[in-house]
């Protein structure tokens, strides 16, 4: 089947950037239709640390992007409320790192506008008792830690809310050039095959690290260099505050304590591959090990789950870095006009970035495509707030707890890491209407399975209840289950000794041995005939 | 506090939780989870609720209030995790950010009530015992009825040591070796004075030299209840008191198995008082049966038991189960010939302390301790031995039963009796003690 229909500006990429941009784009005016080729965070910005950066980190050799993040990040905090937990960020100088760098930073903070306090290794210390006592120099920051998928969400709904729209699990297969003028796409839906035509006066290129696929569909090129990142989540919080290293950015010098886990990171490799999601050992013990120097013992403490994401970098050729790789490669963003660098019309390509700037990104990636279209309005996208939850959603610590303890979320527990409950399983599941659910999805939207026990309990709980609800046939739900576990233990896997390990041998045992799901996903074969 | 072993912060109470599998083995031990809706089980307020509970933040929780804080789950966890510990210290949390309900302020200051209610002891018994007035407590402060609230002796322990010592004087000791310290708890003080009398006289007859320093309640009511200001308050006086004593080297022996898992375990683990003095007198702390045991094994305890010849069941309390030690007072029974000392199979009485007092919970506290009485009955006992106060109270409300403490079988055996008293097992049998403590 093929279906056709129109849209002003169609968005590429449901990450930050992409989202941001869909919400702009509608507040201007111009309908937009976002399509993302998996669910909504689910790429860079789904596989990030969770930071919302002061800027301090960039304060000293990416001073233009220290700046943008400290503005977005008031932005932010003001917009988007809900997605943010205001815990503050430390910087933290041990007698190890370079005894000239805390004066270099504070010089750049002052140029950045990146309000800084100074402390005593003591007044960090009860802050956060869990800090080394080696400390030389310790300053605050306004750091906070945001959650993506809310923000996301928030700007997707919105976008929703002004008469735009968002496919997930929609794939760009071509971009349809007319000439000189990109006017549209070929989409294909990447769970039932089903195709659709869009045509479109401008296509915003926001698809993060396959930003240079997306462009090549149009025969264009733009060299993305791809950096891939590998992160831990702690089972607790070991800091209620974000740590940073005082030091040139490294491997391993942030800890973010995020929702329930404290999410350490995190490393910079190379990597020829837009999805090249791989995690070598040496990335965790130089995470744990780093880590272990600003809050001693930490290594020996439970590691619940390993991620890594890329980062898209671009250096414009103007800046004759060709060579840079890694944490050289400014985290600027550049937004590509393929009008004036190439002479297309209707293709925008922005890339690079932080999520933190994600607005900005999309403003002035908005701004090129309005200029195409002839849309004067201007960007208010930083004035007014999200709709959206203004208290704390599930995410935020305690919060959760104290629902299920004050009755506001009735049913049984299904997710018993993160207090989720069978009504809130079954709100989430109706919430997708005739469109097919994942476990995976329902993870995102409830962090469901995302605790300890990464889905030990919980799986084969939700999975009877999505059959339920939707219909299902006994091989789809063992089909579903077996995928959402399959995805659980990736995570798990650089992260087998103590903890994890008795934890997943445990889990195994469950699905294995008592649930027997490796024999239950085999196709049931046709007896031989016999002769 | 101070961490100087870069170790030290994972290993604190919290951090346990880093070891829960989620096997549910704490849950389907629990007592309590069975009998209520209203407590989903120490695995879900334990090490799950406590990756929820932001430190600084108000507490949002609410069912822990339904822990009766027996602390089985801790025993069972084959993880390591504190389950018992972070939920009182979630309690705590609780306590801090609702205040503390003066019902819950009355039982945890049992020291107080102990000593304001001895110079009145016939009153206050008439009042406790008083049906028409327990009710009214009941509908007023919420304490249940059937709470059985011990009687007070009209004397205090101390008192009667004190005029002992100086009517007797004991000859100092040639060595720290042969002195012990004996730490008595409320209980014992106010209103089972008979205890102490008996457990002196037996560590007199091992031929210690007993020094009663001055101590006040350890702190478990208090703590249980989630008011850790006062429970760390009573802490630091026992921990002042009995340090110098510790540092000797001189054991300190009680004879409430609770008393003495709150001295041993519950000042570092749920208090957090971690310094060197109360590492030192935790080091130096034991029950009193299982110092018994101890001597023993080092040849020390006399033999000369008399024969007692009964048949009796014995309860382990779950805070004695806490030490983690085995069953010392039945590895003691067993050497008086005759004595068949049999454990009842069931896990908790149901009282955990205060717990059972409480008029919402009380019909849980009967519900989780109906196994006791139900083979107490089968077995047609009418007397039940058990290491801790309450749960001796609580038994004899279930059952009818009356309950001692195991040293009272131990001075039954080596012959001793102390002003006359007979432990209820053997009163009915003619006297036939030859021997009285010398000076006695």
């Amino acid at each position: 089947m093929n279906t056709s229909h129109s849209v002003d500006v169609l968005v590429v990429g449901g990450g930050a950037t992409g989202a941001a941009a869909a919400y702009d784009l509608a507040r201007r005016g111009m309908r937009p239709l976002l399509v993302e080729q998996l669910d909504l965070s689910t790429g860079t910005s789904g596989r990030y640390h969770g930071l919302l950066h002061s800027g301090g980190r960039y304060a000293v050799r990416d001073l233009e992007t220290a700046a943008e993040c400290i503005v977005e990040n008031q932005v932010l905090r003001r917009i988007a409320p809900f997605a943010i937990e205001d815990t503050g960020g430390l910087f933290i100088a041990t007698p190890d790192d370079p005894a000239d760098f805390p004066e270099r930073w504070l010089a750049g903070c002052r140029t950045a506008g990146i309000p800084t306090e100074s402390i005593t290794a003591a007044q960090a210390r009860t802050q956060e008792p869990a800090l080394t006592p080696r400390i030389t120099a310790a300053y605050r920051v306004p750091d906070g830690s945001c959650d993506s998928f809310d923000l996301i969400h928030a700007f997707v709904e919105a976008t929703r809310a002004l008469g735009g729209d968002a496919l997930i699990y929609h794939r760009v297969r071509d971009l349809i050039r007319e000439g000189d003028a990109v006017v549209g796409a070929h989409l294909e839906d990447t769970r039932t095959g089903e195709r659709r035509t869009v045509s479109a006066a401008c296509v915003l290129n926001a698809a993060g690290p396959w930003a240079g696929v997306v462009a090549g569909l149009a025969g264009l090129d733009v060299g993305i260099k791809f950096d891939r990142g590998a992160m831990i989540a702690m089972n607790t919080r070991w800091v209620n505050t974000i740590v940073n290293r005082l030091r040139p950015a490294d491997d391993g010098d942030i800890l973010v304590p995020v929702g329930t886990v404290c999410v350490l990171g995190t490393t910079s490799v190379h990597t020829d591959h837009p999805d090249d999601y791989r995690i070598e050992a040496w990335e965790v013990s130089k995470i744990l090990s780093e880590a272990d120097v600003v809050v001693p013992g930490i290594r020996h403490g439970r590691a619940l789950r390993a991620w890594a994401g890329v980062r898209p970098l671009y250096e414009p050729p103007e800046a004759g870095h060709d060579d840079a790789e890694g944490r050289e490669v400014k985290r600027t963003f550049s937004v590509i006009d393929h009008a004036q660098r190439d002479g297309v019309r209707g293709l925008v390509t922005v890339v690079g970035g932080k999520l933190t700037t994600c607005r900005l990104m999309a403003e002035q990636a908005v701004d090129v495509v309005a200029a195409q279209l002839g849309n004067e309005a201007r960007c208010t996208t930083a004035g007014d707030p999200l709709p959206g939850p203004h208290a704390p959603r599930y995410h935020q610590l305690g919060g959760r707890l104290h629902k299920l303890e004050h009755g506001e979320l009735p049913g049984e527990l299904i997710c018993e890491c993160e207090m989720v409950t069978r009504a809130q399983l079954e709100a989430a599941i109706d919430a997708y209407g005739d469109q097919p659910v994942a476990l995976d999805d329902l993870r995102r939207d409830l962090r469901l399975g995302m605790g300890p026990c990464q889905a030990g309990f919980c799986s084969y709980r939700a999975a009877g209840i999505l059959q339920q609800k939707k219909g299902h046939t006994g091989p789809d739900t063992v089909e579903a289950f077996g995928a959402f576990v399959d995805e659980r233990f990736r995570g798990v896997r650089p992260l087998l000794w103590g903890h994890q390990l008795r934890q997943m041998y445990l889990d195994e045992l469950i699905y294995r041995r008592t649930l027997g799901l490796d024999q239950l996903a085999e196709q049931p074969t046709e007896e031989p005939a016999h002769a | 506090m101070t961490h100087h072993n870069p170790l030290h912060l994972i290993e604190e109470t919290p951090f346990t939780a880093d070891h829960c599998l989620k096997c549910n083995i704490c849950t389907s031990a629990c007592p309590v989870a069975p009998l209520t809706p209203l407590f989903p089980g120490p695995k879900t307020v334990g090490p799950q609720a406590q990756r929820l509970r932001e430190p600084g933040e108000p507490s949002p929780d609410h069912s822990i209030d339904y822990c009766s804080g027996c602390g089985i789950c801790t025993l069972v966890c084959p993880h390591g995790v504190k389950v018992m510990e972070i939920n009182t210290q979630a309690k705590a949390r609780m306590t801090e950010t609702h205040g503390m309900s003066p019902r819950n302020w009355f039982l945890s200051r049992n020291e107080l009530w102990g000593r304001l209610g001895t110079p009145f002891a016939p009153l206050a018994n008439f009042a406790v015992r008083n049906r028409l007035l327990r009710l009214i407590v009941e509908k007023v402060f919420k304490v249940s009825a059937r709470g059985p609230l011990p009687g007070w002796a009209g004397y205090t322990f101390r008192g009667w040591w004190k005029k002992q010592a100086k009517r007797f004087p004991r000859p100092e000791p040639e060595s720290d070796a042969n002195r012990v310290v004996y730490f008595h708890g409320c209980s014992t003080n106010t209103y089972e004075p008979h205890i102490g009398k008996l457990a002196v006289a037996v560590l007199e007859h091992i031929g210690l030299h007993v020094e009663i320093p001055p101590q006040t309640c350890c702190g478990l009511p208090a703590q249980s209840n989630g008011d850790f200001k006062a429970a760390r308050r009573y802490a630091r006086t026992n921990i002042d008191s009995l340090v110098e004593y510790a540092r000797r080297g001189i054991p300190i022996v009680g004879t409430s198995a609770s008393c003495m898992t709150a001295i041993k375990g519950d000042y570092q683990h749920v208090l957090g008082l971690e310094d060197e003095d109360a590492r030192l007198v935790a080091e130096n702390t034991y029950d009193f049966m299982e110092f018994l045991d101890k001597l023993h094994r080092e040849g020390r305890l006399p033999a000369d038991f008399q024969p007692i010849e009964r048949e009796l069941p014995y309860h382990a309390p779950c805070q004695l189960k806490a030490h983690g030690m085995g069953r010392p007072a039945l590895d003691v029974l067993d050497l008086i010939p005759g004595l068949h000392a049999w454990e009842i199979d069931a896990d908790c009485c149901g009282i955990a302390g205060t717990y059972g007092y409480k008029a919402e919970k009380r019909d849980i506290a009967e519900a989780v301790g109906w196994p006791i009485a139900q083979q107490v009955y089968d077995a047609g006992a009418d007397t039940v031995i058990c290491d801790t106060e309450t749960c001796r109270w609580q038994i004899t409300s279930l059952t009818g039963a009356k309950t001692i403490h195991p040293v009272e079988l131990v001075a039954q055996a080596y012959g001793l009796s102390v002003d006359g008293y007979r432990p209820p097992v053997v009163a009915a049998a003619p006297p036939k003690d030859k021997e009285t403590v010398p000076g006695w």
